[in-house]
């Protein structure tokens, strides 16, 4: 039963986002405003609870910190100034290092695109697509779609890259968590 | 206004899907007389999939733009909002902490506190080259063109970094609009969330949030939708007709960047160019222009 706070999580959120989600007195300006809120296994109001209660097991399994789509508009909002976003932010990056991310099409996503930047250190749409499509398995997803953006010009099939590659690599090995 | 030059951040989507916004930008920059020297050897911001995993990664990336920005000492112009809010974060966070300043640095290798200013396109237009010097270039009638403002998140939120002149119910696009002559449409979803970092991943939730704004901006009365944000227009555009299956009623509006109607307005060439290469058919709005007579 979830009937005491517990101020570990909190602190450790605190520690990574500089937010102090102690302040939140559950107003849900946040889930009333969200445009994701329909999609949620959590409401972002309960994610503030359960981070109140120290719930990180749940917290850092939970479809929500994915989904979220970082539009803001529920940190805007907050009348205790909490950046809701920026805590989920916080909750995703704990969440990949526990090895307990849900949604693996989202985190699929995330790892095309960054995998694009590191190799030319700009995103092309091409490569990031072909990239997503192969990791994910959806190889025949918006096939007609992508039809319509070749014969567009939206997707241009020469790579663009920054020259001095070797920055951008040290940038990521740098950044690589646990280095 | 030759006084108007800025370091030029292009951004990965306008020399990819989003070229006609790249290429349009540049035009109007030209007509305007706003300088724009291309930032060297630029890499890309890390957009939302950076700050949504590896928190450093996503103030290191713009940081390395930042360096060479501060290098090279003029403000810096971006296009794209996401790479706008990416930048003006990343900026503020460096130059608001040492700590973190210093560990970019030691990432990067080079100094990113770049104290220089950061700005988009749309303030720069309304509020340094002006809406009664915009007016002064107008050519072509657009009274044809009944549009929705639509800003997104990037553009205004968070408000801190944001050049908005509010939060809930910004005007400068608005503004922007009706100075060069496109009736303006009410609607309350300026600044409501298309999905965009959701767009390959969970193409279910964008098309419920991409339905909305179109449901929304038809009974307003709009036959375009207006924007400055190529993740905004990829998502409204990619999602509109394979979303045919799913909505209640199929929408066929177009999504356009505010840039493409400047030009249009100041009768400069390629317009049409652009228009066909949106996604969604721009280009019948274009018989509903007229010339002024001056």
């Amino acid at each position: 039963m979830i009937d005491t706070a517990n101020r570990t999580l909190e602190a450790k959120l605190e520690g990574s986002t500089g937010e102090k989600v102690r302040h939140c007195y559950q107003c849900k300006k946040c889930s009333a405003g969200c445009p994701v809120a329909f999609a949620m296994d959590l409401l972002p109001h309960e994610v503030m609870k359960m981070v109140q209660y120290g719930q990180e097991r749940r917290l850092l399994e939970c479809s929500t910190i994915w989904l979220c789509s970082s539009c803001e508009t529920c940190s805007t909002r907050c009348p205790n100034d909490i950046d809701i976003a920026r805590v989920m932010d916080g909750l995703r990056e704990m969440s990949l290092e526990a090895g307990l991310a849900a949604e693996r099409e989202v985190r699929t996503f995330h790892r095309s695109f960054l995998n694009g930047i590191k190799l030319a250190g700009r995103t092309n749409e091409s490569v990031l697509i072909g990239q997503y499509k192969a990791l994910s398995h959806r190889l025949f997803d918006d096939l007609g779609l992508g039809a319509v953006m070749l014969l567009k010009g939206k997707i241009k099939l020469l790579p663009r890259m920054v020259k001095d590659r070797g920055s951008v690599r040290r940038i990521f090995k740098m950044t690589k968590k646990g280095s | 206004m030759s006084d108007l030059a800025f370091t030029y951040y292009p951004g990965c989507s306008q020399s990819g899907s989003a070229a006609e916004y790249g290429d349009s930008s540049e035009a109007v920059c030209r007509e305007l007389g706003i300088d724009l020297v291309e930032l060297t050897d630029w890499n890309c911001c890390g957009a939302s999939s950076a700050h949504m995993t590896n928190d450093l990664l996503s103030v290191a990336l713009p940081g390395r733009d930042l360096a060479a920005a501060k290098r090279e000492g003029r403000d810096m112009l971006v296009v794209c909002a996401a790479c706008y809010s990416r930048m003006k974060i990343s900026q503020q966070r460096i130059l608001s902490d040492e700590a973190l300043a210093r560990s970019v640095e030691d990432v990067v290798g080079e100094d990113p506190r770049f104290t220089g200013n950061i700005r988009h396109l749309l303030d720069v237009v309304v509020n340094d080259v002006g809406l009664a010097d915009l007016k002064g270039r107008v050519k072509v009638g657009l009274d044809g063109f009944k549009a929705v403002p639509y800003y997104g998140c990037l553009l205004v939120r968070p408000p801190e970094v944001c050049f908005c002149d509010s939060v809930e119910n910004p005007t400068e696009l608005d503004r922007l609009l009706e100075a060069i002559g496109v009736k303006v449409r009410p609607w309350s979803f300026k600044t409501d969330c298309c999905g965009g970092s959701l767009a390959l991943s969970r193409t279910d939730i964008v098309e419920k949030l991409v339905n909305k704004l179109f449901t929304r901006a038809e009974e307003s009365g709009a036959n375009c939708i207006v924007a400055a944000c190529p993740m905004c227009v990829a998502s409204l555009e990619m999602r509109q007709k394979p979303g045919t299956f799913s909505f209640k009623i199929p929408h066929q509006i177009p999504v356009l960047y505010f840039t493409e109607l400047l030009a249009l307005a100041m009768d400069l060439p390629d317009v049409e160019k652009w228009l066909k290469s949106h996604i969604i058919d721009a280009v019948p709005l274009l018989g509903t222009t007229s010339s002024i007579k001056t």
